[in-house]
């Protein structure tokens, strides 16, 4: 493999990622899955780099999972989306960060759709109008957070605690990047690298000392799509995308997978515990899985916060042996502890993958 | 003596430049690189009768009179028109005038890294057409990177023609051929290799062509699928894992290949753009040239004096190319005898 082509490629996909001043519009899902990702986000954000930016609690869904599953009109979510703009406008900030890559995705569409037809813009402007009395002005910069990660990974490397290096053998980790779909796949030119090769995740691992997996089923999706796990009787498909793709990596024996996208981190994280229940299949070593962390909770790691005030204990695979390779200390009894010391209780333990 | 200049010393080029220093008229090749021969030159052999590419090159080298001046290393970089005569200015300072021009600049291949999920230029055994002629030249079996003997082989048809995804929406013509006249090689050379040809069409089309096809599949075993390759990604053992669909099947497939070959396709040569607006000829939606008309007047255009010979207007094979050239000199010579 010749990276000297990739670069090629990713000189062609580059794009302006704003400085300063976000406001911050938060997942469905997330807080619910990985609690501690978008929090970690937002500290990192305020207190290592030391960024302004605005997380509105008046904001709502985007709509994106009800648009991807057919159950809302398409106006209905450009006037929710026209919403969260006016919040942003109201708040007199320019520069929009989803956090979650399908809304990424539904905001560019949407806003694509507005330049390309000024009227419906009209139209949602006047629907937002007598819906809640509220006007609003497009975003000036609208990025993905993994792109704020990536614009600042050598700021972030540079007052980094730990590496993406081995500590037993000064060796790289070995780190599969899984890009949400939604990121790149429909507009390649607003993504950092492109479709084919993203380098959004790819720049921040390198920089921060591990070692990329190219592996055959990389650009697989994780299986989510919304119609495949959404309708029960899909779900098969979700669950065999998953298993091709760790079927895939597995020869590569990766130590970390690392995520930009909601949907992404859930299955890769709890898939692997439905086909070790279903095929009795482990991919990780001794028996435990290969750690899934978003890229947020990757970088919280780097700079040194404690890995339960990130949540890392809620992942379905358990990451001591990740921690253990990188040197991350951590408190073994406090994992299941919550706010002042209060015991959350014990999760019960699968059949098959093993878990600390 | 009437003077004509003919810009671009491929095979077009070198072909109306003998028919009109036959007809005794001061010819003036000029060639932006330092060979004459454009990409034929790097050819090994040719379709369907498998003769001598090289051969081709010389002979028309060979039969090129002492009246014609060839100016290698040089490029138009400005023109004027005044009283029936164009003023030509050129990149190493000088000038002359001429009573007609042929543009003969033909293509430039489809660079196969703007289909960036073939993985050409990332992965090391992901090679081009032209590549592999030019590795024809050799004699050799084919070999990976690794230097393995390759035992299964992938061509890729219409690799930037008829894809709307890259702006060429068009055929390049010779490419269908081609991959069966290179996969009958490989197979000749690389005994007992598996060898898959993927298709949209098959486009045979002119005199001999079937025939190839028809002997790649029943003297060569070359398998042939209508389909598309969707990607290609590396196994950890550098061969290639194919993911494509096969559309008489109706069933997405993977492949893993040692080797894949891309058929990649023309696109108008780098300056045809610039020729345009020199001399203020219109580009079609494929933005080669247009020529005056696509029945009786595929030589001239819409100016006074100005010619297309070969690719320059399209795509089309060396037997095409050679009698537009022919074409384009008989036209030269109408216009330069109407009074």
């Amino acid at each position: 493999m010749k990276n000297v082509g990739k670069q090629l490629i990713w000189q062609q996909y580059q794009k302006e990622i704003a400085e300063d001043h976000f406001f911050y519009v938060r997942s469905c899902i997330r807080q619910n899955f990985f609690p501690g990702a978008e929090a970690t986000f937002l500290r990192i954000l305020k207190d290592v780099l030391h960024k302004d930016v605005y997380d509105d609690p008046a904001h709502t869904t985007c709509t994106g999972i009800g648009y991807h599953t057919d159950i809302i009109p398409l106006e209905t979510t450009m006037t929710v989306v026209a919403r969260q703009f006016a919040l942003m406008t109201e708040k007199g900030y320019k520069n929009f960060i989803p956090s979650c890559v399908t809304s990424f995705g539904l905001y560019l569409e949407i806003l694509e759709s507005w330049h390309n037809h000024p009227e419906v813009l009209n139209q949602i402007r006047k629907y937002l109008k007598e819906a809640t009395g509220r006007t609003f002005e497009l975003p000036e910069n609208i990025v993905h957070a993994s792109d704020i990660i990536y614009k600042f990974r050598r700021e972030i490397a540079s007052k980094a605690k730990y590496r993406l290096v081995n500590q037993q053998t000064g060796q790289p980790l070995r780190v599969v990047e899984h890009i949400g779909c939604h990121y790149a796949k429909m507009f390649p030119h607003k993504s950092v690298g492109g479709a084919e090769f993203p380098r959004v995740l790819s720049g921040i691992i390198e920089e921060w000392g591990g070692e990329v997996i190219d592996y055959p089923e990389r650009r697989h999706c994780c299986g989510f799509g919304f119609r495949q796990y959404f309708i029960k009787a899909n779900r098969g498909y979700t669950f065999s995308s998953v298993k091709k793709k760790f079927d895939s990596m597995h020869p590569y024996s990766p130590d970390l997978i690392v995520t930009n996208c909601p949907g992404c981190n859930v299955f890769l994280d709890k898939g692997q515990y439905v086909i070790s229940e279903q095929e009795g299949i482990v991919y990780g070593a001794n028996g435990y899985g290969i750690p899934v962390l978003t890229f947020e909770e990757l970088a919280g790691l780097i700079v040194g916060f404690d890995p339960w005030d990130i949540g890392l204990q809620v992942h379905q695979v358990s990451v001591e042996p990740l921690l253990d390779k990188m040197g991350v200390w951590y408190e073994p009894e406090k994992k299941y502890r919550g706010k002042n010391n209060i015991p959350l209780g014990q999760p019960l333990q699968p059949t098959v993958l093993k878990t600390f | 003596m009437s003077k004509i200049a003919i810009i671009g010393g491929g095979i077009a080029g070198m072909e109306a430049a003998i028919r009109l220093s036959a007809l005794n008229f001061e010819v003036h090749l000029i060639e932006k690189s330092f060979i004459l021969g454009g990409h034929v030159k790097n050819w090994h052999m040719l379709f369907p009768d498998l003769s001598s590419a090289t051969q081709l090159v010389e002979q028309q080298k060979n039969q090129l009179r002492d009246s014609v001046n060839i100016l290698l290393g040089i490029e138009v970089i400005r023109a004027s028109y005044t009283n029936n005569k164009y003023t030509l200015y050129f990149s190493d300072g000088s000038s002359n005038t001429f009573d007609a021009i042929i543009l003969t600049t033909g293509f430039k291949l489809f660079p196969a890294q703007r289909k960036e999920e073939y993985g050409y230029s990332i992965y090391s055994n992901v090679i081009t057409s032209a590549e592999l002629e030019e590795y024809f030249q050799t004699d050799k079996p084919l070999y990976t990177k690794e230097h393995r003997i390759a035992e299964r082989i992938a061509f890729i048809h219409c690799v930037g023609s008829r894809d709307d995804k890259v702006g060429n929406r068009y055929c390049s013509k010779v490419c269908c051929v081609t991959a069966v006249k290179q996969a009958m090689e490989t197979a000749r050379r690389n005994p007992g290799a598996e060898i898959y040809l993927f298709y949209m069409d098959l486009r045979m089309f002119d005199r001999q062509f079937e025939d190839l096809y028809f002997q790649a599949q029943t003297q060569y075993g070359i398998r042939f699928i209508r389909g598309r390759l969707s990607e290609v990604s590396e196994k950890p053992d550098s061969r290639l894992f194919l993911k494509f669909e096969d559309t008489l099947l109706g069933k997405p497939l993977r492949l893993t290949t040692d080797m894949l070959v891309l058929m990649v396709g023309m696109e108008p040569a780098e300056n045809t753009g610039q020729l345009a607006r020199l001399f203020n000829v219109p580009v079609g939606n494929d933005k080669f040239l247009l020529p005056k008309n696509l029945h009786q007047y595929r030589n001239l255009t819409n100016q006074p004096g100005i010619f297309l010979a070969g690719c320059v207007s399209g795509p089309k094979t060396i037997g095409e190319t050679l009698t537009d050239a022919r074409s384009a000199a008989l036209e030269v010579y109408n216009y330069l005898n109407r009074n």
